[in-house]
């Protein structure tokens, strides 16, 4: 994985000590609330309903035991023993206290780590897919991209007051397992028919009240260009993005009032002027970057079946001769793992989403036992998931059954990736000012009642996202299942949606009709698993069988 | 069009040119369409930069005004203004603060007249905040890729 060189090492550590001086003259007086909170934001810190909290970055999702171990220690030490794993792969803490912030700032880049540009109205950390790298089948691995990206966008001098956030993700595979097309920009490696590497753009994408899902921009663009052409889609949109609507001010709606041809062909002119001034990195950068990349030599000759799934019989047959090993275990490695590009490994999924627990938060124990896994069993390398959950992307599949035995006793064993327990939830109203609703227990008692009857693995994948207002940090846009908490004369009321995905087949969902209070949606949740596995043919997903029936079916139930 | 529109050399509170500063009307960007003669020009918000291309020659002052912080068009303005060539002073004027210092050095503001008098020594600071960048802008520093495969 990438590290840090003088240079970087030394961005970071002028960034701590800016934010330090900022700080002290706040305190001075010298700098307003209003003027010092663009510059906390864009050090990660931010005002919730009762502390400060503090987002830290962790770049396309990668990091390693020793930066675990740090995030476990400032967990610790500057707040209450444990994280929560958001949704763009980065960590938050949520009762960080500002008089320590530059102090626990500091600590992070004692290891490479920093909260840059997490929050504010500029370029947020860059996303990527949580296989990337281990997946067989990626075209290249797009962390290196990502990493170019990170770079260009650190202190961008001209992009730091844009009219509103901007969150680009970057993938490599026809799959899509970063939301990519639900980004500002969405980017995704190619090669072309001459077998040369560029980039497709996607520009528009979003969630939030006005959900868009991204159009193409650019089928190809060679990739000695790629900092030049996100450089022009960023100049258009910095001085024609609405700033007069704060609601109206993100990328898609420029795209989507332009229309995405007179967007296209703005961008086209700026890109062509960009060429001629020359922004563009040395080729040698990529090169350096992707040399950081380079997976660790037992896994780079990828033989015979690399790729295809693990059978569940052979999954079962892992492991050193006489341990132990049982139903929970094969249930584990079913649900849990992933094919990796060398046939003897897989990555495997670990979920910080136990039955009746909260989506995504992990105790400092628990981090620095998935670091010693990662140490020991994954070349010492991790991902945080979009879906808040963590991972171990290269393991041995003969380790299958240390590595659960150790997650299982850490309280890190649920079976259930992709599943209705697998709840992506934003912090709503238990944490967050602008929530209207509570997104955390609804969560809690959804995946503990489908736990306790069974259910979760009679579903089998169903996406089930929450958010607390319509901001929509909880992905409900996105959600095979969706909920929105709104707020209903003062007494929270739940609203229904179905069909949304964040994946390939990218689709907005949409309300089943009148919301629910609490109890009645996790009723109306039941009912909408009774229809499909009442109505489901073989081998459909939630998902499949809502597209092939419709929303009526489900409506008759929930209301008729 | 009011000839009292631009900001005075004694507001400008630094300057990074050798020249003498120009002390005359500065005028709208509208204005300066028609009106040929003038030599110094104001930029808003909402101005396109690039209306004055055509007339670089003739300028010796663009102010760009920020009316709040945190509308950054004009750090667009100010790079557009430079990648065409623009010689003359640049100078920053309105709500510019000291955080906002160093890029806006880096997008080719040269001057800056700041609506409150900023503290000299956070300013100095602030504008020696990094000793290294890394992209591109309209300043001329060697970013650190670029340094990273320096021959």
């Amino acid at each position: 994985m990438y590290r840090y060189d003088s240079y970087d090492q030394a961005m970071v550590d002028a960034r701590v000590a800016e934010f330090r001086d900022q700080a002290r003259r706040r305190l001075e007086g010298k700098l307003t609330e209003d003027q010092f909170k663009p510059l906390r934001l864009m050090n990660g810190l931010y005002l919730q309903l009762h502390a400060y909290m503090l987002r830290v970055a962790i770049p396309y999702g990668t990091l390693d035991a020793r930066q675990m171990e740090m995030l476990a220690d400032i967990a610790d030490k500057y707040d209450r023993g444990y994280g929560h794993f958001t949704t763009r792969q980065n960590i938050q803490y949520n009762w960080i206290k500002l008089e320590d912030c530059a102090d626990a700032l500091a600590d992070l880049a004692t290891v490479e780590m920093h909260a840059i540009q997490t929050s504010g109205n500029c370029i947020r950390n860059i996303s990527s897919d949580h296989f990337a790298g281990a997946a067989a089948d990626e075209v290249v691995d797009p962390r290196p991209y990502a990493e170019l990206m990170r770079q260009w966008s650190s202190f961008h001098p001209e992009f730091t007051y844009l009219p509103r956030k901007f969150k680009i993700a970057v993938i490599a595979s026809e799959k899509d397992r970063a939301a990519m097309r639900l980004h500002d920009i969405g980017v995704r490696i190619v090669k072309n028919d001459a077998g040369e590497v560029g980039a497709q753009f996607y520009a528009g994408g979003g969630m939030g009240r006005t959900p868009m899902i991204a159009p193409l921009i650019r089928d190809f663009v060679p990739i000695d260009q790629f900092i030049t052409y996100a450089e022009a889609c960023l100049r258009v949109y910095n001085r024609y993005g609405r700033r007069d609507n704060k609601y109206k001010a993100r990328i898609k709606i420029l795209v989507h009032e332009l229309g995405a041809g007179e967007y296209i062909r703005q961008v086209e002119e700026e890109f062509a002027h960009l060429l001629s001034v020359g922004v563009e990195p040395p080729t040698a950068e990529l090169e350096r970057i992707k040399a950081h990349f380079e997976l660790p030599e037992p896994l780079r000759l990828p033989g015979q079946g690399a790729g295809t799934p693990l059978p569940s019989g052979g999954a079962a047959e892992s492991g050193a001769p006489g341990q132990a090993r049982g139903g929970a275990f094969d249930q584990w490695v079913k649900r849990n793992t992933h094919p990796h590009r060398h046939p003897e490994y897989v990555s495997a999924v670990i979920s910080l989403k136990p039955a009746g627990g909260i989506p995504g938060d992990a105790t400092s124990d628990q981090m620095r036992v998935v670091a010693r896994l990662a140490r020991e069993y994954s070349f010492d390398e991790l991902r945080v998931m979009h879906t808040q959950n963590l991972l171990l992307p290269h393991v041995a599949i003969t380790d299958l059954p240390a590595v659960y035995a150790a997650l299982d006793e850490a309280g890190l064993g649920a079976a259930n990736m992709d599943t209705i327990e697998d709840i992506i939830a934003c912090p709503g109203l238990d944490y967050c000012s602008l929530a209207n609703a509570r997104s955390i227990p609804l969560a809690q008692r959804i995946s503990e009642r489908f736990a306790q009857t069974g259910r979760t693995s009679q579903v089998g994948e169903l996406k089930l996202k929450i958010s607390g207002c319509i901001n929509a940090c909880g992905h409900h846009h996105a959600g095979h299942i969706g909920i929105l908490g709104v707020d209903k004369k003062g007494v929270e009321n739940y609203q229904l949606s179905l069909g949304g995905s964040e994946a390939e087949d990218v689709a907005l969902a949409k309300i089943t009709g009148p919301g629910f209070d609490e109890d009645g949606v996790i009723a109306a949740v039941e009912k909408v698993t009774d229809v499909y596995l009442a109505s489901r043919t073989a081998g459909e997903r939630f998902l499949d069988t809502y597209r092939r029936i419709g929303m009526e079916p489900f409506k008759e139930a929930l209301y008729g | 069009m009011s000839q009292n529109l631009g900001t005075s050399p004694d507001e400008v509170q630094f300057r990074f040119r050798d020249d003498e500063p120009v002390d005359h009307g500065t005028v709208t960007v509208d204005s300066a369409l028609e009106q040929t003669n003038a030599a110094a020009v104001r930029i808003e918000p909402g101005d396109d930069a690039r209306a004055l291309l055509p007339f670089l020659d003739r300028l010796a002052l663009i102010e760009v005004n920020f009316p709040g912080f945190g509308d950054g068009r004009g750090y667009s303005a100010a790079r557009i203004l430079r990648e065409a060539g623009y010689a003359g002073e640049l100078r920053a004027v309105g709500d510019v603060l000291i955080d906002q210092l160093s890029h806006m050095r880096r997008c080719g503001f040269d001057s800056f007249a700041p609506d409150k008098r900023l503290d000299e020594e956070d300013a100095a600071r602030a504008f020696a905040t990094w000793e290294n960048v890394y992209q591109r802008a309209a300043d001329a520093r060697r970013t650190i890729p670029e340094k990273r495969h320096e021959a």
